[in-house]
């Protein structure tokens, strides 16, 4: 541990939350900050208690910081775009495009490039999409843009579903989840097991210079992979767990929590990887089962009806625990 | 129209969406009560000073601190702290150590020389305190900073009361005390020694003053009947501990018996020990968990050697014998004789079976109720002759330090509203900041500082300090590990985890405003909260 941790922690509050009037205005994090940029601002119509819209906010808030506000960002189609543009008005504060579902990755390395040409390659490029437009609609742009090392930061904000068009399963979809196309109904209720992907290690597998995966209940950690990201040149992907009120049925104040049990759980594992190698992972710190997680989505209601929790759930657990191992999720035992 | 090609509309903002319209509960912040706050006696507002001290304003702190209390340095050595009792943190690991960081601001104080502000007005009212002990002192204290002319009378030879007379010094050091009964008196408070006031109406009425506190507190030995020999040495606690501050150092030869279960026993016991008797026993006739002190002290005396002798009486006090008889408890806990006698070397004994309030002042004072020996006063601290009030040990109450400091207060305020001809309200309290309206996530583990004590060998021959204090890196931490439950402390949560950005900020120590044009009422700000400072409260449709 090295020094300024070390101190740290002996600042008793404040280490996990936004800010912390007891430490430097430096060592906060760009939300705690008066002045930050709020490149999603007011009045955009996201559902209440949206993650996504706080995960946009804090991911492109700490790019700006970090390059000196010389961002353009890319937007595939989806909620976030949706929610946030409805033509001609815009929450953006950020010069922001969109132009089709299935191509932010291509428009993106198009920015890129557009940019270098023009001799002003500070100008950095971002597309963002959501699970949708990442793992399914998007993904042959998105492939294309990493095995050719664009100097583009793609962000997926992942809601496990098309949220936007009424809850429809996507390829990010856990299993066991309730969603309009996979209702709970039949012998398998719900999304079903064994299928799906983990972008992240798809990234990986291209052996790109960035791969982190995030989560709007670690607000610290977030800034730092996104300032990371834009430190670097190259093709760089994170994903960002950002819970879903209205797909997940959750209620709009547990969007955090919920992010957190999901980390906690192991359901979501956090880690970062550089050239195709995993390099760091951040630690579970309370550990809880994932009935904890489950319990207040009302997608995952089939497994506890009536009283009993049905099998299943014992399946997603055993997911966790593979997660927990995979990236070694659990802290090494402290001396007492 | 000079658009780019296929642009036929100006961009306009989101900003002209007010999505606040889609609320159904809004969010406010509030303040809760912090249950130490709620806990403690003297009515400190722990949390707040607790809040600066954080930060390093040790002054700052001090001063929050002393809105209340004007003995923080004693209170942080001989407070029972039922604040640490009611600590939520006590949940998460272990309670805050208050106390110590209360002594740490006391000893600060002390050392940089900090003094009270002295009053901006005078009132020209002119208050009587009886008794300069710790109830006294805190009235006198927050009268005279209420701006009215103070006087005490004060019947021993020396301010503090059961502070110094009742209290060791090796739990309370004389300098401390007497530094800070110093700077209460610098207010201006003028104390008369050796003062005894014999009739309470007289002495008002004689001394022209407007209003009189009773604060004799209560010091008379309570006499048990033994049946005694005649060269028998039977002494009592109160008497034994009182000598104590003379130059005459009580004789209680080589073997002491301590009859009795309370604090008191404790203290005479220890100082037994420390005054080089061979054996200190004390004997009590119900069981260690039934005896009055508190377990810390019975602890520590025990740590020194004191040796305790439980479900026993004394029967009988010869010349250098005792008879105890063994007793047991009943089913409904009281100690019954057995008839075993046994019989234990003893060069004297020394009675500690609790205090009487010596009441004769008021003997002759009409209107005024005394109950089971002790004062009855009303809500206000007023007892039933009008401009007389009473507080500390002498009405009902718990007989500590912190509660006579407490009635102090209370009655100040209420004799300030007396005077003006108006009656003292105290502001409603806030709901209580209990333990399931916070959100511990945010908070770092971190244990409690144990603060060092001397070693048992020093504890059982010198009447050195026994429990030492923090020192600034110790009682910054200590402070650090507050929750600070129910009150905002800044963290940026709410501002940062707006999912609609409508929370304003509005810099360091201003706290934050909710920006209602565009909060939608998720909810999330008041499910992150640390501490339970934002409330969702219902919008009327």
């Amino acid at each position: 541990m090295n020094e300024i941790t070390q101190k740290l922690k002996f600042y008793q509050k404040g280490t996990h939350t936004v800010g912390n009037r007891l430490v430097s205005e430096r060592d906060r994090s760009v939300q705690a900050s008066i002045d930050r940029s709020n490149a999603l601002t007011c009045g955009h119509r996201a559902c209440q208690g949206c993650g996504e819209a706080l995960g946009a906010r804090y991911a492109i808030d700490a790019a700006m910081r970090a390059t000196n506000d010389n961002i353009i960002a890319v937007n595939a189609t989806g909620c976030l775009e949706v929610f946030t543009t409805p033509y001609p008005e815009t929450s953006w504060q950020v010069p922001w495009m969109h132009s089709l579902f299935g191509n932010a990755a291509a428009v993106a390395s198009g920015v890129a490039a557009a940019m270098r040409v023009k001799n002003r390659s500070e100008v950095r490029a971002i597309a963002q999409a959501g699970d949708g437009g990442t793992t399914d609609i998007g993904f042959q742009c998105l492939s294309g843009m990493f095995e050719r090392n664009d100097d583009v930061l793609y962000i997926c904000y992942d809601n496990e579903g098309y949220m936007n068009t009424g809850v429809q399963r996507s390829s990010a979809t856990p299993p066991a989840a309730r969603t309009a196309t996979t209702p709970a109904v039949g012998a398998e209720p719900g999304n079903v097991f064994g299928t799906g992907k983990s972008l992240p290690k798809i990234a990986m597998a291209h052996g790109i210079p960035y791969v982190a995966t995030a989560t709007v209940a670690d607000l610290l950690d977030l800034e730092r992979k996104v300032a990371k990201a834009m430190s670097i040149h190259g093709a760089r992907y994170i994903h960002i767990h950002v819970p879903c009120p209205l797909g997940w049925g959750s209620a709009s104040h547990d969007t955090i929590r919920l992010a957190r049990l999901a980390v906690e759980s192991g359901f979501f594992p956090m880690f970062e990887a550089e050239w195709g190698k995993l390099t760091a992972s951040r630690k579970i710190r309370r550990k809880v089962p994932v009935e904890e997680y489950l319990k207040l989505q009302r997608r995952f209601a089939h497994l506890f009806k009536n009283g009993r929790t049905d099998p299943r759930v014992a399946r997603l657990q055993a997911i966790c625990d593979r997660n927990i191992e995979e990236y070694d999720l659990m802290p090494a035992a402290v001396e007492p | 129209m000079d658009h780019p090609f296929a642009i036929t509309l100006d961009t306009g903002t989101s900003l002209a969406n007010r999505t606040g319209s889609w609320r159904n509960s809004r969010p406010e912040y509030v303040d809760r009560l912090p249950p130490c706050n709620h806990a403690c006696p003297a009515g400190e507002n722990i949390q707040a000073w607790l809040f600066d001290a954080e930060s390093g304003k040790y002054e700052a702190a001090w001063r929050t601190l002393t809105q209340d209390n004007p003995m923080p340095a004693v209170m942080g050595r001989v407070c029972y702290h039922p604040c640490e009792g009611a600590c939520n943190r006590a949940e998460l690991d272990e309670a805050v150590g208050i106390n110590s960081v209360e002594r740490f601001l006391g000893d600060y104080a002390l050392k940089q020389g900090f003094a009270f502000v002295q009053p901006e007005q005078e009132t020209g009212k002119k208050v009587l305190v009886i008794g300069a002990g710790p109830s006294g002192l805190s009235a006198a204290y927050h009268l005279r900073r209420m701006g009215h002319a103070v006087t005490i009378y004060e019947a021993g030879p020396m301010a503090g009361g059961m502070m110094r007379f009742g209290i060791p010094k090796y739990r309370l050091p004389r300098e401390v005390l007497d530094a800070e009964i110093k700077r209460i008196l610098d207010l201006g408070i003028e104390l008369h020694l050796n003062r005894k006031v014999d009739d309470v109406r007289e002495t008002k009425e004689a001394g022209g003053f407007d209003a009189v506190f009773l604060a004799v507190g209560a010091h008379i030995a309570k006499r048990a009947y033994i049946p005694a020999g005649g060269a028998a040495r039977v002494l009592d606690a109160v008497a034994v501990l009182r000598s104590m501050e003379g130059e005459e150092k009580p004789l209680l030869g080589r073997r002491v018996v301590v009859y009795g279960g309370g604090n008191t026993a404790m203290d005479v016991a220890r100082t037994a020990k420390r005054l080089g008797a061979e054996e200190a026993i004390v004997v009590y006739r119900r069981t260690r968990n039934r005896m009055p002190a508190r377990d810390f002290e019975i602890e520590e005396a025990i740590e020194e050697g004191v040796l305790m002798k439980w479900l026993s009486t004394i029967k009988h006090v010869g010349e250098s014998a005792i008879t105890v008889e063994k007793m047991v408890l009943d089913e409904k806990g009281f100690p019954q004789p057995t008839g075993e006698l046994e019989t234990l070397e003893a060069d004297s004994v020394i009675l500690a079976l609790g205090q009487d309030v010596d009441l004769s002042l008021i003997e002759n004072v009409s209107g005024i109720e005394v109950k089971d020996g002790v004062v009855q006063v009303g809500g206000n601290m007023m007892t039933g002759f009008a401009g007389v009030f009473a507080g500390g040990d002498m009405v009902p109450s718990e007989r500590t330090v912190t509660v006579a400091i407490g009635h102090g207060k209370k009655a100040a305020r209420h004799i300030d509203g007396w005077l003006r001809g108006e009656n003292y309200a105290a502001a409603s309290k806030h709901e209580i900041a209990s333990f399931d309206k916070l959100n511990t996530w945010y908070y770092e583990d971190a244990p409690k500082t144990v603060r060092p004590m001397l070693s048992i060998v020093r504890r059982r021959s010198t009447f050195d300090e026994v429990q030492g204090g923090l020192d600034e890196t110790n009682a910054l931490y200590e402070a650090r590990r507050c929750l600070s439950c129910g009150n905002c402390f800044e963290c940026d949560n709410c501002y940062g985890m707006c999912p609609d950005n409508a929370v304003i900020k509005l810099g360091a120590g201003m706290r934050f405003i909710f920006n209602l044009d565009y909060c939608k009422g998720c909810g999330v700000c008041a499910a992150e909260c640390p501490c339970g400072a934002i409330k969702m409260v219902p919008e009327t449709i």
